[in-house]
């Protein structure tokens, strides 16, 4: 309960962070350079109006934060859902279906298996930037990261579903609803998959987080996500230059709000899992 | 007039290793021949037991019977308008995400007039209530007539029974076989019965088939095959059934098992274990006649 | 006597309470002598076999009552002790022969480990002896199966390596959990034949685990039927068999369907036996048994005598 009650509370302030935050960092004219690296409020030299700091340019660091993790979590939860949904269905399809489609589906995934994922979203970002015109750039770059990240992200849901698919079809209620004279692809929606779902619910909620982290890196790579309106791994990229110099507060607010994020989705994941199995009710 | 008719009905199994490995190793296909040229009647009200030890081709043969799977020759005439099937394991027979009520009223889909979820219910001995209910929360005795209940939804003329209760204790699977008599007498239905045990065979059935091997060896009234059993393996089988009423009669153990259907024996299947094989049972496999398929029988060896 | 059972209590501690999956349960076992433990799924009749045997899962422990093995009580042994004891005096025999052996090691090593680990033999003799085990359990041309991977084995066969497995080292008792239930009929019977003759000739005592009672009454010489985790009746197998004495063994044996018969409809008792957490005050039996009275709704029955059987049943209370 406490659990989803924090997430609760993490998200909605992402999501709503136009109308929450302090200050909108990305307002160049709204910036005060004189504003620059002050310390978090409650340290000698900072200011109530800036409660966690400001980074090097005036920007009020819990303000981008708040951005920052709304990016993140935009990015997070479309990529998985695109993944997810390619996964679901080529891992229904696959798992029900047998046969040669089958045979198809899983040397596509293996092939897929062997590339890492941040090459593969490496390859479809770069695609995408030598394709386009450089304007194009920044507007389209969320849509592609989402992309890559979930083009790279199907195959263990595919892989997890296909597997659970086999299990269930040879159980009698499936046999069961073939004798009704049920059509495949009406057995495959309501009878399989509710019974599949669970373990990749599951995957996916961790996977929401394995998302973040893959957008924060690919990012900090500096080929995710534009600095104009950076997320929370361009932030602790950004951060990172000042460590040691002393402004600490602009790399470490960023990468906590990552950690709790990611938590909380994570128990989040949790939660649901049981609350839709009905044994537990 | 037949309801049910399956003439020279044969399933094969393709079991052949990957296409990749046949290929770079020179292997031909390996086909496993489950059901062998089966054939019988059934007529409307009736009760037809298939009866036989694991691996028979039983099982197959029910699912032939519902369209689970297509037959590799020979073929499957239905003279009715809907069949259903029961299956043996309770647990797993049942969608667990749906509740009762849904599970019952799935056949119906099919239906013009949609019946009652609650009556039916009712007329397995359960409660309206239940349809509220997950599968879970049912034993599997329960859970059996929710099946059965689900089956009669589909307002079947035939219903094909795989082992269904098998996976139930002995005093459950009395409820469960007079439930299911009930039924018969009630509505007119007409059972494949599909078992292992030849004791509820005996209770259920009007006539039984015994298979082996995936072939139907004897054919016969209930009555003429426990009193007067003709094929070897039938009497076998008759004698390996534990003696409840101890009277104390000398039994054979039978000798051996049951071969590997990949590699069959030549001619007749049983011949390995037989103690009346000789040498054309080695090399010729028995045709069915006048219900058997028996070399010996037919020379009036036996 | 090999085995003694005396006033044996089970009890499962979890969060809603304490659930008691045997109830003050007492037999024993003479050599040479087959008990069949009978009763249907969630009697205890496994649960039993375990606690004498010491392997009940935890949190599942021996509440009260003991178990004595040739005169020493063996229930309340250190786990050291008791593991060599079940090895060497106590033979197990499980349901399902897939997962009773060892998939990666041959039955030979099987074998030649168990006999090694209890009897002080050379390895030469071991092999010698665990030939002969497989000889006697009737697998042919041991030498030639001696190192074959039990998948190498169909399920008859697997059974009976797992049976000589369970003697190799001479136990005193054997203790079989539904050792046929997975196998075919005509198998089924080789196997009872097998575990007959074994016992009679080496005098062990046997405690044949089942639902069958079929297998009970070609293998038993004295049979106690359990009805959720109390005695209902024991008695010798005869008179359980064809004169039962408790109701509820009476509608066990109505129930069961049987090829001589000319019925045409099994008697059925309504109802179903009650979960652990729901046992009725007095007879578990009593919300349904046709024959109950006043008594048997409040006190729970001993068990009384009853011609040569015993049965939990206030009906057979003397004046």
């Amino acid at each position: 309960m406490i659990a989803a009650a924090l997430t609760l509370i993490c998200v909605g302030a992402a999501m709503f962070s136009p109308w929450l935050a302090p200050q909108d960092p990305f307002d160049a004219a709204a910036l005060d350079l004189n504003a620059a690296f002050k310390p978090p409020a409650w340290i000698e030299g900072g200011e109530r109006a800036y409660p966690l700091g400001t980074d090097n340019q005036g920007r009020d660091i819990l303000s981008t934060i708040m951005h920052g993790a709304r990016i993140s979590l935009g990015v997070g939860l479309a990529s998985v859902f695109l993944a997810l949904i390619l996964g679901v269905t080529l891992g229904l399809l696959s798992g029900y279906l047998g046969g040669r489609l089958d045979a198809l589906i899983m040397r596509v995934a293996d092939v897929q298996l062997s590339f890492p994922a941040i090459l593969i979203a490496l390859l479809i970002d770069g695609v995408a930037r030598v394709a386009l015109p450089t304007e194009r750039h920044d507007d389209i770059a969320i849509p592609v990261l989402v992309l890559a990240i979930g083009f790279a992200g199907w195959v263990h849901y595919a892989r997890t579903v296909r597997g659970s698919t086999m299990v269930e079809r040879e159980k009698e209620y499936v046999q069961a609803a073939r004798v009704i004279g049920r059509r495949p692809l009406a057995i495959m929606l309501s009878h399989v998959l509710p019974n599949v779902m669970g373990p990749v619910l599951v995957l996916a909620t961790i996977n929401i987080a394995t998302a973040i982290i893959t957008e924060a890196t690919l990012s900090f790579l500096g080929v995710g996500v534009p600095a104009t309106r950076p997320s929370l791994g361009t932030l602790i990229r950004v951060g990172n230059e000042f460590l040691y110099s002393g402004e600490w507060w602009i790399t470490v607010f960023p990468g906590a709000a990552l950690v709790i994020l990611v938590l909380s989705v994570n128990l989040l994941g949790d939660w649901l899992r049981d609350a839709l199995n009905p044994r537990l009710r | 007039m037949h309801l049910l008719k399956l003439e020279s009905v044969s399933r094969d199994f393709d079991v052949s290793r990957p296409w990749l490995n046949r290929v770079l190793e020179g292997e031909p296909r390996r086909l496993l021949r489950a059901v062998d040229r089966v054939s019988f009647e059934v007529t409307k009200g009736e009760t037809l037991a298939l009866v036989g030890e694991s691996g028979c081709g039983k099982s197959t043969v029910a699912r032939l019977i519902v369209g689970l799977h297509a037959a590799s020759e020979g073929q499957v005439e239905f003279r009715g308008r809907r069949m259903q099937m029961i299956f043996q394991d309770p647990y797993a027979s049942l969608n667990p995400r749906w509740r009762v009520r849904r599970i019952i009223e799935e056949p119906m889909m099919f239906l013009e007039k949609k019946r009652d979820a609650g009556d039916l219910l009712r007329q397995v001995g359960l409660s309206p209530d239940d349809a509220e209910r997950y599968p879970h929360e049912f034993s599997g005795g329960q859970r059996q007539r929710i099946s059965i209940a689900r089956a009669l939804a589909g307002e079947p003329d035939l219903l094909i029974c795989d082992e269904p209760t098998s996976a139930l204790d002995v005093s459950v699977q009395a409820q469960i076989l007079n439930l299911m008599a009930d039924l018969q007498d009630r509505l007119g239905l007409t059972y494949v019965f599909i078992s292992h045990n030849l004791a509820v065979v005996s209770l259920v059935a009007d006539r039984v088939g015994v298979m082996y091997f995936g072939r139907l060896v004897e054919l016969a009234s209930a009555a003429e095959l426990f009193r007067r059993p003709r094929h070897p393996y039938t009497r076998m089988l008759l004698d390996a059934v534990p003696d409840l009423q101890m009277s104390g009669k000398a039994r054979t153990p039978v000798a051996g098992e049951v071969p590997n259907p990949l590699a069959p024996p030549s001619g007749c299947a049983f011949h390995p274990r037989c103690p009346h094989a000789n040498e054309r049972c080695r090399v010729e496999a028995p045709k069915f006649l006048d219900h058997v398929a028996c070399h010996a029988v037919e020379e009036g060896r036996i | 006597m090999i085995l003694e059972v005396e006033h044996l209590k089970v009890q499962f501690p979890t969060r809603r309470g304490t659930l008691t999956a045997v109830d003050d349960v007492s037999f024993s076992i003479a050599p040479g002598e087959v008990l069949g433990v009978v009763g249907e799924s969630g009697a205890g009749k496994s649960i039993t076999g375990m606690a004498v045997i010491g392997l009940l899962d935890p949190p599942g422990r021996i509440a009260a009552g003991e178990v004595r093995l040739e005169g020493r009580r063996i229930d309340n042994l250190p786990h050291e002790e008791l593991r060599r004891i079940r090895g060497r005096r106590i033979g197990v025999i499980f349901q399902d022969p897939l997962t009773s052996l060892n998939p990666l090691y041959t039955i030979g090593q099987q074998l030649e480990e168990t006999i090694l680990t209890h009897l002080d033999v050379s390895p030469r003799a071991a092999r010698e002896r665990a030939l002969s085990l497989l000889r006697e359990v009737g697998i042919p041309a041991p030498e030639a199966r001696y190192g074959n991977y039990p998948h190498h084995f169909s399920g008859g066969m697997r059974q009976r390596v797992v049976i000589a497995l369970a003697l190799a080292a001479e136990p005193r008792l054997l203790i079989a959990d539904e050792p046929t239930t997975a196998l075919d009929v005509s198998i089924q019977a080789q196997i009872i034949a097998l575990l007959k003759r074994l016992a009679a000739e080496r005098g062990a005592a046997v405690m044949l685990i089942t639902h069958d009672m079929g297998v009970i009454a070609e293998t038993a010489h004295r049979v106690a039927v359990m009805y959720a985790g109390r005695l209902a009746e024991i008695g010798p197998v005869r008179e359980v068999i064809h004169a039962p004495r408790h109701p509820y063994t009476v509608g066990l044996m109505g129930s069961i369907p049987r090829i001589s018969s000319e019925q045409k409809h099994l008697v059925q008792i309504d109802g179903a036996m009650p979960r652990l957490n729901a046992i009725p005050p007095g007879c578990a039996f009593n919300p349904r048994c046709p024959r109950r009275f006043a008594r048997c709704i409040v006190e729970r029955p001993d068990l009384l005598n009853a011609g040569t059987s015993r049965a939990a049943c206030w009906l057979h209370a003397s004046a």
